[in-house]
């Protein structure tokens, strides 16, 4: 059993008891909602008369079913599902006294986006969601786990949840990182590395200076994909950079009560003696910039590196890469630059954010996006979208040949329209390359940081961002 | 911290409603067009919704429209296969079902009743037709599942039925509603709330 880390401090302090089937209780800080996992449990509460005893802990948005063209967002929307969903949430929100970012709110966006933009999310709170990638927010330093639908239904009737305690892995990762790599390669490493289910039963402590060196929007990139290695969550120990990006934010307090709230996020991060039930070490000196050859986010490799041959990897992981290397395409023994891209995409609640467009606009400034290639940019939210128009960052992505569209989920996983067609091939900044994901049985998705997308977006095909001058990186 | 009294399952008792066949899937129990609903209001109706139906959508003379107001339904082998939806036995639930004796559960289906606190108890083949053939017989006559000892009880005989023990014990403590169970700590809920630097004060 770990002790003294920040897990086992959020944990206890949020406990309210342990329950008769041996669970503990625990109070849930920041409950973000959304259309999709809400209606039941709404519908639930309202046949039992039950009010949700703590609104202002509750905070919804609408991200999945969102058309990203700004003609088909308005009301009401053409898909009757999600024009029902989206209403439902709307009426539920209301009568429950929650805030509700909709569509017409300039703050709509990925709830995993929004909260943390807003300042929703801080260090030592614990946060759910109805959806996987809750684990986001643990680059805070809270503890932020995905939940069912029945979970949503308990929290919203209890601000509480029913958990059981997790192992704690220290994933320590060493050195610093060049040129045209970024977090979202230190992630898929660590996948690669630890396996698609080597994290189940375990919370990841990310450290070690090549994450403590990440801004916060790396930082969240990293945690973000913390279910695709099997941990439920993932976090980053609070510290100055944590603090400053908090400053002055929407739901921060200012002032005293600023230094105030700083007192409890030092007082949670992880003791220097605590105790892990385990420790890996990473080393990121050479890393390359990551893109996955198959069809989970294990099945990974550096730009410069081959594809694995199946016969060569643990009998356990053959037929499994048989499979996705026929699913792909892909020739073991070379590398991935040269495979052909139909598509680009970049956003999600991955790698949406201002940042990642920047690094993106960077590689694409001046250039033209491949003949036959179509490129969609997605901001992960409204405020994102502004910031970066407020830049002229859209225009250099449209002057480049890329659509440049509203907040949403979008591509990721192709609950709205945006969707791949046929067996089309997508180099995407997203977090599942599982077959149909983004919407086509036969479409092959190629996950790699933003700054590789944009530049398979203007060769046409994989290719390494550090061939590209102007290339940032480190972060 | 103990179970809520108002929400053990000891016993059901009340009358039958007989649905013979085997491999009934949840399908069946609601067809897969009633569930882009974004509520579970209404599901009663959809309980065996074409099965219940005639070629031109009258209702027929299924077990769901002629005994209405029955409360332990009593199926056959592998009832509540196929798809894990959970609208199958809220379906069940709304209807009016409050127990399920059957000849076997498919697991996941079972596990649904559990956290609706509907008992689904496992009877003999043979004790299972004799209580079908009791209940057509006289479709007013009392039926008691006694959940704590797993005994069954119709026409003044009582038999043996397993019930899955994980099942049980949510039962008859009480345990099952996971809202009720957590919303019965509301006192310590709000002390650990005010505990909390960033919970406001209210």
């Amino acid at each position: 059993m770990s002790s003294g880390t920040l897990y086992d401090k959020v944990w206890d302090r949020h406990k309210v008891g342990e329950l008769p089937n041996g669970q503990d209780q625990l109070f849930v800080g920041l409950h973000l909602i959304h259309e999709v996992t809400s209606p039941q449990p709404f519908s639930e509460l309202r046949e039992r008369g039950i009010e949700v005893p703590y609104p202002e802990r509750n905070v919804a948005t609408v991200d999945h079913i969102v058309p990203t063209r700004s003609e088909g967002r308005d009301r009401p929307l053409e898909d009757e599902a999600a024009e029902g969903m989206l209403t439902a949430l709307e009426r539920n929100t209301a009568e429950s006294g929650i805030t509700f970012y909709g569509l017409d709110s300039d703050k709509q966006g990925i709830a995993h986006v929004v909260a943390p933009e807003l300042g929703l999310t801080q260090p030592g709170m614990t946060v759910v969601c109805g959806d996987s990638h809750t684990a986001t927010h643990g680059a805070f330093g809270a503890f932020a786990m995905g939940i069912g639908t029945s979970q949503v239904r308990d929290v919203l009737a209890s601000q509480t949840i029913a958990a059981d305690k997790a192992d704690v892995r220290r994933v320590e990762v060493s050195g610093t990182l060049g040129d045209g790599v970024y977090s979202k390669d230190v992630i898929l490493k660590i996948i690669r590395d630890l396996g698609v289910d080597g994290g189940v039963g375990y919370v990841y402590e990310y450290g070690g200076s090549a994450i403590e060196q990440l801004d916060m929007e790396g930082r969240l990139a990293v945690c973000n994909m913390s279910i695709e290695g099997g941990a439920r969550a993932g976090y980053i120990n609070p510290d100055e950079t944590t603090y400053e990006f908090l400053r002055g934010r929407e739901y921060v307090p200012e002032g005293e009560a600023f230094e105030e709230r700083k007192e409890y996020w030092e007082s949670i991060r992880t003791d220097p003696d605590a105790e892990y039930d385990d420790v890996v070490e990473i080393d990121a000196d050479d890393l390359e910039p990551m893109v996955t050859w198959g069809t989970n986010p294990g099945q990974a490799v550096g730009v410069g590196e081959p594809v694995p041959a199946p016969a060569d990897l643990p009998e356990d992981e053959r037929d499994a890469a048989r499979n996705a290397q026929a699913h792909t395409g892909v020739t073991p023994g070379e590398t991935m630059e040269g495979y052909d891209v139909d598509v680009a995409f970049i956003g999600t609640c991955t790698n949406g954010r201002v940042s990642d467009f920047r690094e993106a606009a960077a590689v694409v400034e001046g250039r033209q996006v491949a003949d036959g290639v179509r490129a969609l940019a997605v901001p992960g939210s409204m405020t994102v979208k502004e910031k970066l128009e407020a830049d002229g960052v859209d225009e250099i992505f449209e002057d480049a040949g890329f659509e440049w569209r509203e907040a949403g989920c979008s591509m990721c996983l192709a609950m709205n329209d945006d969707s791949l067609h046929g067996d089309e091939r997508c180099a995407s900044s997203s977090n599942r390359n599982y077959i149909g994901r983004q919407g086509s049985k036969d479409g092959r998705t190629i996950l790699m940081s933003p700054a590789m997308v944009a530049a398979a977006a203007v060769e046409g095909a994989v290719t390494d961002v550090r061939d590209f001058d102007g290339v940032g990186g480190g972060r | 911290m103990s179970g809520n009294d108002d929400m053990k399952v000891n016993r059901v008792t009340g009358t039958g409603v007989p649905l013979r066949g085997d491999d009934i899937d949840t399908d069946q129990i609601i067809p897969a067009r009633f569930l882009k609903s974004t509520t579970w209001e209404g599901l009663d109706e959809y309980a065996f919704y074409d099965a219940r139906r005639d070629e031109e959508g009258n209702l027929n003379d299924h077990p769901f429209n002629e005994y209405r107001g029955a409360n332990i339904l009593v199926v056959n082998e592998n009832f509540g296969c196929g798809s894990s939806r959970e609208h199958a036995p809220r379906a069940l639930r709304r209807w009016g079902v409050e127990a399920i004796v059957g000849e076997s559960f498919a697991e996941i289906f079972a596990d649904n009743c559990k956290s609706l606190g509907m008992p689904a108890a496992v009877a003999d083949a043979d004790v299972v037709e004799s209580l079908q053939d009791f209940v057509e017989a006289d479709p007013s006559a009392g039926i008691e599942l006694d959940v704590e000892n797993e005994r069954l009880v119709y026409d003044g005989e009582e038999v043996d039925v397993d019930i899955d023990e994980s099942m049980r014990q949510a039962l008859v403590k009480g345990i099952w509603d996971t809202v009720a169970l957590l919303r019965s700590n509301m006192d310590a809920i709000d002390e650990t709330a005010a505990s909390l630097p960033y919970v406001d004060e209210r």
